[in-house]
């Protein structure tokens, strides 16, 4: 069902490509996102969806084509302004700050903090003091909706593989994305953290978040997900119902190796 | 104790909180932040030289001699140094941490080549006499201007440590630390490195540049052979000695470093002859070399490792758990 015109779509990602030494990661993809929407992103190893998504996210550089969010063009500016710009993303392999807690761990992605003006710690006490309250108060309330409050003094290295996703996703949340971009939140999660996973990222988007979601694991896409969007070899494949794609005789083929 | 004995202490103590000084700028690059500065000399030097020439009395063939109070040389060397901090940071930060380390030590050595030849500026060889010292009316008494300079020099290495023990419990040192740990992810949460290492990197020059400056003071006399990379090599062995990314560890690495180094120095003014005392100090370099070695092999850390740091507005508003 196509959305009314006037609805523009909140991302907007049209033409992406990229080429590492002749070989086309991403070959004019184009990919847009209702608000509110929970997409799936699905296509077989080495299709080129993380490398989408480095792209979105801005750690790549992409060769052609733009990126928009809610009218902002973002093709140009670095990974840390498309943060700021409300366009947050987890990895698939978690990057957790081992060393520090795991409350630190979401503190420090607080936006806009006084307190990370050097200066500002020499004279701005009162100010900081007030604004770290309310960020521990927030971290802990995203803490608990995660279930991750018991560890929360913990350093981050201890978690295990579903924890560090959940804290990931605890990081970016607290940022007030308007998009959050997930690499695969299920991949090597412990089947009881899965229910969980899955259960409080439709309760995110249910608040009303856009969420780009990277999966293999069908289940997953398929309790999620009301549309799919498929890679293979960089470019769009196909898209529609999750049931539809299970369906569709050319995704089939492209993950078994003939993308033909 | 004679009075003379308690002077040289405070002589001795202070020279060491000088460099307690300078290892405190260091730890705030390397301990907090994992800049390697191998041209710690260079910021030193700056702070040295641009203190004695704003503060001199005017000297035939010399540009400067404002005779300006020791104060505004302190700051003046403080600012000057992070200026060329900013500059080799802007430069440099955004590449990697080797890049970082080649570049510094070759502005230490140009730094240390521009004070031996920039004679009508820096006094060339023979360096800049006549620095006026804090507490200079107290000269006759060795007693009371060896305290008093101890006192105020330990004021400001402690100043200096609160300050940066407050930086490190902010919201500031623990993006710092994020960024020290995974540099990409703290990008993904919207913090931008570079900026942050740029102002970790010109915080320690400031520092440095101000020991710089309080040394020239308290020596009265600065010359070229004072800045070679030697005393690079010595503040890394004190910060490593003391424990890196622990503040009170550089305080205490410093003093026990510069302790080795004063007491082996004369040990061996006592014990060899005249003739070969030139050579034997190199032991004194082998000595330093052996103590960084059995550090690092029975205590890797330091001796004061880096304590796990909770920003502070966090700590002790620990929540009852409810533990299942």
């Amino acid at each position: 069902m196509t959305k009314p015109a006037t609805h523009a779509p909140l991302l907007d990602v049209r033409n992406l490509a990229k080429s590492f030494a002749g070989l086309n990661a991403v070959d004019g993809m184009s990919i847009a996102l209702a608000r509110g929407e929970l997409t799936g992103l699905i296509g077989p190893n080495g299709a080129g969806k993380t490398t989408l998504f480095n792209l979105i996210a801005g750690s790549l550089k992409p060769d052609a084509g733009s990126i928009r969010l809610g009218g902002t063009d973002l093709t140009a500016i670095g990974p840390e302004r498309r943060l700021r710009a409300g366009l947050g993303r987890t990895f698939q392999i978690p990057r957790p700050f081992g060393e520090m807690t795991v409350l630190e761990n979401v503190l420090t992605a607080v936006q806009n903090q006084t307190g990370e003006r050097m200066f500002a710690n020499l004279y701005a006490f009162s100010r900081i003091a007030a604004e770290e309250r309310r960020s521990v108060e927030k971290a802990r309330a995203i803490l608990d909706f995660l279930s991750l409050s018991r560890l929360e003094n913990e350093p981050a290295r201890v978690l295990s593989g579903g924890q560090r996703k959940l804290l990931e996703l605890a990081r970016v949340m607290i940022t007030d994305p308007q998009v959050i971009l997930l690499d695969e939140p299920a991949a090597g999660v412990n089947p009881a953290l899965l229910d969980l996973i899955i259960d409080r990222i439709a309760e995110i988007n249910r608040r009303g978040m856009t969420i780009l979601l990277i999966e293999h694991n069908m289940e997953m896409i398929q309790r999620l997900c009301a549309r799919v969007v498929v890679m293979a070899q960089g470019k769009l494949l196909a898209e529609g119902a999750p049931a539809d794609i299970a369906r569709d005789a050319g995704v089939v083929g492209a993950y078994l190796g003939d993308a033909a | 104790m004679s009075p003379e004995f308690l002077a040289y202490g405070a002589f001795f103590l202070t020279m060491a909180l000088t460099y307690a000084i300078i290892c405190l700028g260091l730890n705030v690059q390397w301990g907090q932040t994992g800049l390697f500065n191998v041209g710690i000399a260079a910021f030193v030097a700056i702070g040295a030289y641009a203190s004695a020439i704003l503060t001199t009395p005017d000297a035939a063939g010399r540009i400067g001699g404002f005779g300006l109070p020791i104060a505004v040389g302190w700051v003046g060397g403080a600012a000057l140094s992070a200026l060329l901090a900013f500059l080799v940071g802007w430069l440099t930060i955004r590449l990697r941490a080797d890049y970082l380390a080649i570049t510094t030590f070759g502005v230490s050595v140009s730094v240390q080549l521009v004070a031996l030849n920039l004679v009508g500026l820096t006094g060339g060889p023979f360096g800049i006499t006549f620095i006026p010292r804090p507490f200079g009316d107290l000269a006759g008494n060795a007693l009371a201007f060896g305290l008093a300079n101890l006192a105020l020099v330990a004021a400001v290495v402690l100043v200096t440590y609160l300050i940066l023990e407050r930086l490190v419990r902010s919201p500031w040192g623990r993006v710092l630390r994020a960024i020290r740990e995974d540099e990409i992810a703290a990008q993904a949460l919207g913090k931008s490195p570079k900026w942050l290492r740029i102002q970790a990197f010109t915080l320690g020059g400031a520092i440095m540049g101000l020991a710089g400056a309080i040394q020239a003071h308290f020596i009265g006399f600065i010359a070229p052979e004072n800045y070679l990379p030697m005393i690079t090599f010595q503040v890394w062995a004190m910060l490593i000695v003391g424990g890196s990314g622990n503040n009170r560890g550089a305080i205490l690495g410093a003093i026990l470093v510069w302790a080795l180094w004063a007491l082996s120095g004369q040990l061996i003014e006592a014990t060899f002859p005249a003739g070969s005392q030139a050579r034997a100090a190199s032991l004194r370099l082998v000595l330093i070399g052996v103590a960084l070695c059995a550090i690092l092999l029975v205590r890797p850390q330091g001796i004061l490792r880096e304590v796990r740091t909770l920003s502070r507005h966090a700590l002790g508003r620990k929540q009852p758990e409810v533990s299942s």
